[in-house]
């Protein structure tokens, strides 16, 4: 069956969607990248979309608990190169992607991975 | 409005989902739509395909290329023999759902493109019209 690859950067996963996605490549990237984040121990997880053409609403959803799921696995989301047209798109269709961290590039988004990531370690100052 | 070509295809499965949203990408790209224009109504087709067959289980839609004057558009028509909606009013209310989704869909889709209705008869099925000028 068709994946979409997930690649392993230090403490980052990092997916960049390059396909028209149907439900089901959604459903498994959800299922495939959750196993990945406990399996690699991931801190970060970075979704590139700019090669994405429409985020519709079951993709939207998706890509939500995806961030959603990370975050109870103690890892940060960052959803970046979302196309202009697709957020004008998306924020019409009634989707606003709340609790979704967004970057603009994959530089940017591994700048915000990286700094949410040290900001949590001193923040949480177990210190172990 | 004088249409000069439609086209059907079926929506049975989740591939079908995504035919059809290539497919009006196409003839929306091939009529000179905008991008922006084009992103809305490939992703109000994507809605109502799945709409189609998620809550009328599969059906077919409709595609038909329409010239008016100087006005390019496209008019997508999306049949199904499911169950219909008994209450179309609240399934255009955001949030609305019986289908475990966002209840974007219907609501949405409306609010993406130029003219929209929707006919429903429980028991019978549903047809929900969408058209976008160029």
């Amino acid at each position: 069956m068709e994946r979409i690859p997930i690649l392993k950067i230090g403490s980052f996963l990092l997916v960049s969607i390059q396909v028209d996605m149907h439900d089901r490549l959604a459903m498994s990237l959800q299922d495939d990248l959750t196993a990945e984040i406990v399996k690699a121990r991931a801190k970060g997880v970075l979704i590139d979309i700019s090669s994405l053409e429409l985020v519709d609403s079951f993709i939207g959803r998706t890509l939500g608990n995806i961030a959603a799921m990370s975050r109870v696995l103690d890892a940060q989301t960052v959803l970046v190169g979302m196309r202009p047209a697709v957020a004008i798109t998306l924020v019409e269709l009634g989707m606003s992607l709340p609790g979704v961290r967004t970057a603009l590039n994959v530089d940017q988004g591994l700048a915000l991975l990286q700094a949410a990531i040290d900001q949590g370690e001193h923040g949480a100052g177990d210190g172990v | 409005m004088p249409a000069t070509a439609s086209e059907s295809l079926p929506i049975h499965g989740a591939d079908d989902v995504v035919v059809v949203r290539q497919r009006v990408r196409e003839l929306a790209l091939m009529l000179g739509f905008r991008l922006i224009d084009q992103t809305k109504l490939v992703t109000a087709a994507s809605e109502l395909a799945r709409n189609t067959l998620t809550h009328g289980r599969g059906g077919q839609v409709e595609i038909v290329t329409l010239h008016d004057g100087s006005k390019k558009g496209l008019r997508l028509v999306f049949e199904d023999q499911g169950p219909g909606i008994p209450d179309i009013a609240r399934a255009l209310t955001d949030g609305f759902t019986t289908g475990g989704g966002l209840g974007l869909g219907l609501g949405g889709s409306k609010r993406l493109c130029n003219e929209f209705s929707v006919e429903s008869e429980p028991g019978r099925g549903t047809r929900v019209m969408i058209a976008r000028w160029a």
